[in-house]
């Protein structure tokens, strides 16, 4: 005997409901970049992930902001709401708390400067450091751009070479020239 | 490392279904069922290690299904089994000696004894504070003293 989908769904959605979770997740499917495993904090935003292998994610949220870790629709419909108009074209411009207090100092900053990156631009690595205060730090901006907890709300595809090369992209330079071209960026 | 609660709840719900449904029936173990892990999650994040999770949320579930039917049938005498079949080793070696002890006296002392809990633990699993569970093993060691000597 096992539980019925119902029964499944009632409990996650309670759980959610009380509070008490450190994170929930739910995976945003066939979008056109793939299946997204989306995780949200009570501080908003905390993670989407490309090509999901959610054992690995819950580990990785759990280590991050606590054991209660839980799948759950509920707290991330809103973020799955905004993602499905973006990906439709009709929304340019993300409404949504950001969970990234955990990172260091100047990754906070490069991110907040990214988040500023209007939709349908691109800007370089470069530029990206120079506005977080530190010109020189175009490198380490691009390790940030990796490693970024929130793509395509933090649009790290936005940003490219200095030549306007795509240069590189964690979920796939693919995924970034798609993205680009959804907002009309490439040619 | 305690597991992700996703893992822990995914792991343990088809059994613990199972359980409340063969002591109160299909209907009445769902609600069981949501108070057995929402109780789980007020209590994952004190626990301290990640031995005894299955025979930890098998105990909340069974105290809750003790709940239930004394809620229903307040006069009736107490008739569940509070131990699951396969939650038994600790239990068989102390039943003995436990059998005559109030329910809840009889829990606090196999989780204490039997599986090694610390208060904080068995006070989650019970539903109550440390100091009541500290206090219920003591007196169920007590009156297990008194019925030896």
């Amino acid at each position: 005997m096992t539980i019925t989908p119902e029964l499944d769904a009632r409990f996650r959605a309670a759980a959610a409901a009380t509070g008490l979770l450190d994170a929930a997740y739910d995976i945003v499917e066939d979008t056109p970049i793939g299946d997204l495993l989306v995780g949200v904090t009570d501080h908003g935003l905390a993670r989407i992930h490309f090509d999901p292998e959610p054992e690995a994610v819950l580990e990785s949220l759990a280590r991050q902001f606590g054991p209660r870790v839980l799948r759950s629709a509920t707290p991330v419909d809103r973020v799955r709401r905004e993602l499905d108009e973006y990906f439709d074209g009709t929304r340019h411009a993300f409404d949504l708390a950001w969970d990234i207090r955990r990172l260091p100092e100047f990754n906070q900053r490069v991110l907040r400067e990214l988040a500023q990156v209007e939709y349908g631009t691109t800007t370089t690595y470069g530029t990206l450091a120079a506005r977080a205060g530190n010109p020189r730090a175009a490198r380490a901006v691009g390790t940030i751009m990796n490693r970024n907890p929130i793509p395509i709300v933090l649009p790290c595809h936005r940003v490219v070479g200095a030549g306007g090369k795509l240069v590189g992209y964690a979920g796939g330079l693919e995924r970034k020239e798609r993205l680009l071209r959804l907002e009309g960026a490439l040619g | 490392m305690i597991p992700p609660f996703e893992v822990f709840y995914d792991t343990h719900r088809d059994e613990v279904f199972r359980y409340l449904a063969s002591r109160l029936g299909r209907e009445r173990a769902e609600d069981a069922f949501q108070e057995t892990f929402l109780r789980a999650l007020r209590a994952y994040d004190r626990l301290e290690h990640a031995d005894h999770l299955r025979a930890w949320v098998l105990t909340i579930a069974s105290r809750i299904a003790i709940d239930d039917v004394r809620r229903r049938k307040p006069t009736e005498e107490l008739t569940v089994d509070i131990w699951h079949e396969d939650a038994r080793p600790a239990f068989e070696e102390l039943a003995p000696f436990t059998d005559n002890l109030p329910p809840k006296e009889r829990a606090a002392v196999v989780l204490r004894y039997g599986y090694d809990l610390d208060y904080a633990e068995i006070a989650a699993t019970l539903g109550s504070n440390e100091q009541a569970a500290r206090q219920a093993a003591s007196a169920g060691v007590r009156r297990l003293r008194k019925e030896r000597s």
